[in-house]
């Protein structure tokens, strides 16, 4: 079975219309990549395209060396799990299962172990009798997961398919997921969200998407501590993006000089300098802020404040403070050199 | 007396406080009045003429009270002969009705072609047309001065199957099409992802979600072909005789009242039965 996904300049288009601009993105063999992007960014046309739901006006998509783009969906061999299960109503748990093995013409005996082993995998066995109505969101997520399992895939697709789910349950279901993919290491796994928190945990490699087009694509980590440009920078975890300029040896940000890295910017540019509010703390320190309390939001486990400097808000995640500053009051904010990171100014919308 | 216990509750308030369920449960009792007219109009034209139809099947015209037209009429070979007739083509006419339906409502609902939609509207313009049009327009084709020839088959029972299929499809067309625009893109999708080829989609997602929207389409269609009397009288004249033209015959031509009247009542009993069926399997159907 093959594995692993390429899409070699991948674009797709309804009418004059570029819903997918020339991707390029490889799906290593056993590796989860999450596709981030909010609504409109083309991260479900490119799984449709893998899937063979949309056709690509130009590119080739390759699952293993097999060139897909013209195949049709039924002769992929792929599973794929959407966000509202779409399992058949009318057909019980195991045989919404068994269909995938028994449009293969799976030998009757084995189609039985496979389902078996497929609903033992997914914590379903209990329900194999059961109709999908009669079960849980949660529940019908993981008999579609089941279903898309029992015939083996080389590549799974799963589209958006915690968002049909409530806050409690997604969590509970993420675990089951990465625990599903060290059960099945050869699995290359096309992960379709919106939801940031999912794609940093499951993720090996997060591909970032926004206006039809890739912006970024790394492992959580580097997305996380040196984004490329501001649209990852606050869609990958929130961050403050300043509007600074530069000077040597650090930026000036409102008339206030900030320490920062700024190898390979030129001094005089206009440059955009992201921190992020976790990083941010309160009292002195180096990169010293003051500014005027604006908005105090409780968090349970931490404060979060919004500071006016100079024009411009910073947000400050502060642990949960003894006795936190209220509205007006004046604050100083700090945070150190190596956790900001310089962006080029303002090429890309906030 | 009735009314004077009633009025208070309905119009003295008292029940008012209790909610606005109350009140809605009370409101159509002040327009009860309203339902007098077409019942009585109901039971004045439709009724008495079937209550006299069912009289008059149990006296004969040599007076008194006798099941003796019955057993004249069940006895002759020509009612038997027209029963069976009537319900083959009846029951061959649904099974063609809903092939015919099935596959145009399948290529309507999931073949994007233009006009797709335009078919779909005209398939509900052609339920409004009068049944002899069809056969009408089947005898210019295919009649004795046909433009395409003459085709003595139109004479025949399989002209009648021909016509009441040409004419009846949209009737099963019509729940069909409202059916599989409920079924979710996504499921046919994930069959076909999984390796199902057209073929399996149809027969194992789309059928069992569209079975009682055939059923209830299969049923009505069904009940109609029963009573169906134009397109027969049109075509198959000369050869065909079902129930509804042994009616005809019996009472225009032969002067057979009773008969006529007891070959009536069966047609109704068959017909009532049918729709109790009908309305059965279209409630299961949500329709």
């Amino acid at each position: 079975m093959s594995s692993g996904i390429r899409f070699d300049s991948v674009s797709v288009a309804y009418g004059g219309n570029v819903v997918l601009d020339s991707l390029d993105l490889t799906v290593e063999p056993g590796e989860v990549m999450a596709l981030l992007g909010p609504s409109g960014s083309g991260k479900t046309t490119a799984l449709r395209a893998v899937a063979g739901f949309v056709r690509p006006v130009s590119g080739r998509v390759f699952l293993g060396e097999r060139d897909v783009t013209d195949l049709p969906p039924y002769r992929r061999g792929i599973g794929m799990v959407v966000q509202q299960y779409a399992l058949f109503p009318h057909l019980r748990v195991a045989d919404n299962v068994a269909f995938g093995l028994r449009a293969r013409r799976t030998a009757r005996a084995e189609v039985r172990q496979r389902v078996a082993e497929a609903l033992e995998m997914t914590g379903m066995t209990a329900y194999a009798r059961r109709h999908p109505r009669e079960l849980s969101g949660g529940q019908q997520q993981r008999v579609a997961i089941a279903r898309a399992l029992a015939i083996r895939p080389g590549v799974l697709l799963l589209d958006e398919p915690l968002s049909a789910l409530d806050a409690r349950l997604r969590s509970g279901m993420l675990a089951e997921l990465a625990r599903l993919h060290r059960e099945l290491p050869d699995v290359s796994i096309l992960y379709v969200t919106h939801d940031q928190v999912e794609a940093l945990t499951l993720a090996d490699r997060i591909a970032v998407m926004d206006r039809a087009r890739l912006r970024a694509c790394g492992t959580p980590a580097e997305l996380y501590r040196a984004p490329a440009d501001e649209f990852t920078a606050s869609f990958v975890g929130g961050a403050n993006l300043l509007p600074v300029t530069v000077g040597s040896g650090g930026v000036d940000f409102a008339g206030v000089p900030v320490k920062v890295d700024t190898a390979g910017v030129a001094a005089g540019a206009r440059a955009t300098l992201c921190v992020r509010p976790h990083a941010v703390g309160l009292g002195e320190g180096p990169n010293r802020l003051v500014g005027t309390v604006t908005e105090v939001q409780w968090r349970g486990a931490t404060h979060r404040l919004y500071v006016a400097v100079g024009g411009q808000v910073v947000m400050a995640d502060l642990r949960e403070l003894r006795d936190p500053p209220g509205f007006g009051d004046d604050v100083a904010l700090h945070f150190a050199p190596e956790d900001a990171v310089l962006l080029p100014a303002g090429v890309s919308r906030g | 007396m009735a009314e004077a216990v009633c009025r208070p509750r309905a119009g003295g308030g008292r029940s008012r406080p209790r909610g606005a369920g109350r009140a809605s449960a009370t409101a159509p009792r002040r327009y009860r009045w309203a339902a007098v007219p077409p019942v009585a109009l109901l039971g004045l034209f439709f009724l008495y003429p079937l209550g006299l139809v069912v009289q008059q099947s149990l006296h004969p015209d040599t007076g008194g009270t006798s099941f003796r037209a019955y057993a004249g009429v069940f006895a002759s070979a020509s009612f038997r002969d027209a029963l069976g007739t009537t319900v083959w083509i009846a029951l061959a006419s649904t099974l063609g009705c809903l092939v015919l339906g099935f596959l145009l409502a399948l290529v309507i609902a999931f073949v994007p072609f233009p006009g797709a939609r335009a078919v779909a509207r005209f398939a509900d313009v052609y339920l409004s047309f009068p049944s002899f049009l069809i056969t009408l327009a089947l005898l210019f084709l295919y009649g004795t001065t046909g433009i395409i020839g003459s085709f003595p088959f139109l004479a025949t029972p399989w002209g009648v199957l021909l016509a009441e299929v040409t004419y009846f499809t949209p009737f099963v067309m019509r729940p069909l099409l409202a059916a599989f625009s409920q079924v979710d893109t996504a499921q046919i999708e994930a069959a076909s992802s999984l390796g199902a080829r057209a073929p399996r989609i149809v027969a194992r997602v789309i059928l069992p979600e569209a079975l009682p929207a055939l059923a209830a389409g299969g049923s009505l269609v069904l009940v109609l072909c029963l009573n169906e009397f134009g397109i027969v009288l049109f075509t198959g004249a000369k050869g065909v005789t079902t129930l509804p033209m042994l009616v005809y015959s019996k009472a225009i031509l032969e002067s057979d009242y009773p008969g006529a009247c007891v070959v009536a009542v069966v047609n109704v009993l068959i017909s009532v039965g049918l729709y109790g069926l009908y309305r059965l399997v279209s409630r299961r159907a949500g329709a």
